[in-house]
């Protein structure tokens, strides 16, 4: 019965065969939704600081705060409840991590199909900014804009667009020269159809499935990395912390033997990472062709 | 040979005047460089003759000029913080930041090819997927969160090694180094793991992909043929084929080392130029980040140049591909 599969009900049979892909899927969707809708589950608005009271600072997980509420993963320096504040936390950086994604997505994608449909000297023009780009890692571009440019979340979102547009740029090239070869690409340009409604119509959605996975990918590497900066300390700025921060926050008490502070973010950190990874790896094996049947 | 190193290094100098550029105007153009160049603890009269000093009521094409000129001379003020020469802090930082890169970089090559070759010889054995999860956590573990981990297990839970600082140096042709004393050596065991964590990784899936295609390959089944050991089979035949792309990789990610060793050098407090460029973020020694900046992007054009050209010897099929571009 495959062949009256539609290619979505597909990708869905083929996704759902691994057993740690869907677990991986499951698990992001419960973070996403923690994410979404932390200000309605959080135990305590970990900002407001009339919630919050400083003899119940550094409490170990599972004491009783003053008030009566339970710090199931303990309390952090300023009296808050870590839990609430890793809820807090997802927001910032999956915010973070998928809107510096869309945007890098965008650049990319325009500038990958204008060098592969103009060619000549606008591609080597864009090629050669692409390879400046790629020679340099991305934590070293997003430490010098963030070193000339300072904190911010918006900055943030901006150093980490800059660290990964090339890598879409580069593959979205390399997908429609593929593509522009093929027939029905040939097909279009004999119906002489416009070329804004052969690039946007018939390169585009062709060239999508490679950056879709990619896309997933460096989701995650864009957590990653804003988390090592906002780590660093010059990434997300202390008043709308992200779990990089509030790892960085709880540092100092580490070497104490207070370990709850930076161990339960760095924990849901890992858990956010790790799951993107799971259903990226599924998602290229299902989306590559060369591996069909 | 020549065109090549020759549009190479055009490139170069593309690169590093870009850069310039792009640093100009984040210092002079977005921020106010009074305020970025100037201690804000100066008194009027003070911040008057370095604004005249510094040309800075000069328009904005002859500022550029001027901060060339003054960045070829490698004079980029003075650290607000420690009082002396920018590029002098920097410089006297870099050897330890190059110790901690070889050091990892060298474990990374010590057990990365070894554990690629052993898993790619038994993919199917539950070592082999041992190693290869492993890697896969390597990958995408934050290399700080890894840092931390390390931190907790084997300096606060176990006690066995040191959490931070570099420990006693020793002078190895005028130059301190930490490998030299036992002490040293064990300060410099967790950042070295930590920033050898993700190389290592790279170099374990690299070494086992190449290995699996060399031992498909004719000229390895005919050297079993011949009835030689496995030992020669493997370190002649299989290693000698997969080392090119190993090497190329090594040499490119030796940059990637540096700029990592941000993230590692903060975490264990390791006294280096990537803890100073954060530390100077955070208290806004300017001239500092500005010299960093500049350096490091110097350093970057210079190991990709020479990956370039050492790519191009070791690579016959590179330089004819040049010849004919």
């Amino acid at each position: 019965m495959r062949s009256a599969q539609t290619p979505r009900a597909r990708i869905a049979a083929d996704f759902a065969r691994s057993k740690l892909a869907l677990a991986g899927l499951a698990l992001l969707l419960i973070i996403v939704l923690i994410a979404l809708f932390a200000p309605l589950i959080s135990p305590q608005n970990p900002y407001d600081l009339a919630q919050l009271d400083v003899q119940d600072s550094r409490l170990p997980p599972g004491s009783a705060s003053g008030k009566g509420l339970t710090f199931w993963l303990g309390s952090d320096d300023q009296g808050r409840d870590i839990l609430s504040g890793i809820f807090y936390g997802l927001r910032i950086s999956l915010g973070v991590g998928a809107a510096s994604t869309l945007c890098a997505v965008f650049i990319g994608l325009a500038l990958g199909l204008c060098a592969a449909h103009y060619g000549g000297r606008t591609d080597s023009v864009i090629m050669r900014l692409v390879d400046i780009q790629l020679s340099f890692p991305s934590i070293l571009i997003a430490l010098i804009l963030l070193a000339l440019l300072g904190q911010g979340i918006g900055k943030t979102i901006l150093a980490l667009i800059m660290a990964q547009w090339a890598y879409y740029a580069r593959s979205v090239r390399s997908a429609a020269l593929i593509e522009r070869k093929k027939e029905y690409i040939e097909a279009a340009l004999c119906l002489a159809l416009p070329p804004a409604r052969i690039v946007l119509r018939h390169l585009l959605p062709n060239c999508l499935p490679p950056v879709l996975v990619i896309a997933t990918v460096q989701v995650a590497a864009a957590i990653a990395l804003e988390a090592t900066l906002s780590y660093l300390g010059i990434g997300v700025p202390i008043t709308e912390p992200s779990l990089g921060l509030l790892i960085k926050n709880g540092f100092d008490y580490m070497l104490s033997g207070e370990y709850w502070i930076s161990v339960f973010p760095g924990i849901a950190l890992v858990l956010t990472i790790v799951s993107i990874n799971l259903v990226a790896d599924q998602l290229r094996d299902v989306l590559n062709p060369r591996l069909q049947k | 040979m020549l065109a090549v190193i020759v549009r190479r290094l055009l490139q170069s100098v593309l690169v590093l005047f870009l850069m310039s550029l792009l640093v100009f105007v984040g210092v002079y153009a977005i921020g106010n460089p009074v305020d970025i160049l100037i201690n804000p603890q100066a008194d009027q009269a003070d911040i008057a003759r370095t604004i005249a000093a510094l040309g800075l009521d000069q328009p904005l094409w002859q500022q550029y000029l001027i901060f060339l000129r003054q960045a070829l001379s490698g004079d980029l003020g003075k650290s607000f913080a420690y009082n002396i020469p920018a590029i002098q802090l920097i410089l006297e930082r870099m050897p330890a930041t190059l110790e901690l890169a070889l050091a990892a970089t060298t474990l990374a090559v010590a057990l990365g090819i070894p554990l690629g070759l052993w898993a790619g010889l038994k993919p199917e054995s539950w070592s082999a997927r041992l190693i290869m999860t492993g890697s896969i956590l390597g990958f995408s573990l934050p290399t700080f969160w890894v840092g931390l981990m390390l931190i907790m297990v084997f300096a606060i839970g176990l006690g066995w090694l040191p959490a931070s600082g570099r420990g006693p140096t020793t002078e190895l042709l005028g130059i301190p180094v930490s490998f030299l004393s036992w002490e040293g050596i064990r300060h410099l065991i967790l950042p070295a793991i930590n920033l050898a964590l993700f190389k290592l990784s790279l170099l374990i899936r690299l070494t086992r992909s190449g290995t699996r295609e060399a031992l498909l390959q004719d000229y390895v089944k005919f050297a079993r043929a011949k009835g030689l050991s496995e030992a020669r089979v493997l370190g002649v035949h299989v290693l000698k084929n997969i080392m090119v792309p190993i090497v190329t990789v090594i040499g490119l990610e030796f940059g990637s080392v540096i700029a990592f060793a941000i993230v590692t050098e903060s975490i264990f407090a390791w006294p280096g130029m990537g803890k100073l460029i954060i530390d100077s973020i955070n208290v806004l020694d300017r001239p500092v980040i500005v010299a960093y900046l500049l350096i490091i992007v110097v350093l970057f054009v210079l190991i990709n140049l020479a990956v370039d050209i050492a790519y191009s010897l070791l690579d016959p099929r590179v330089r004819i591909d040049e010849a004919k571009g």
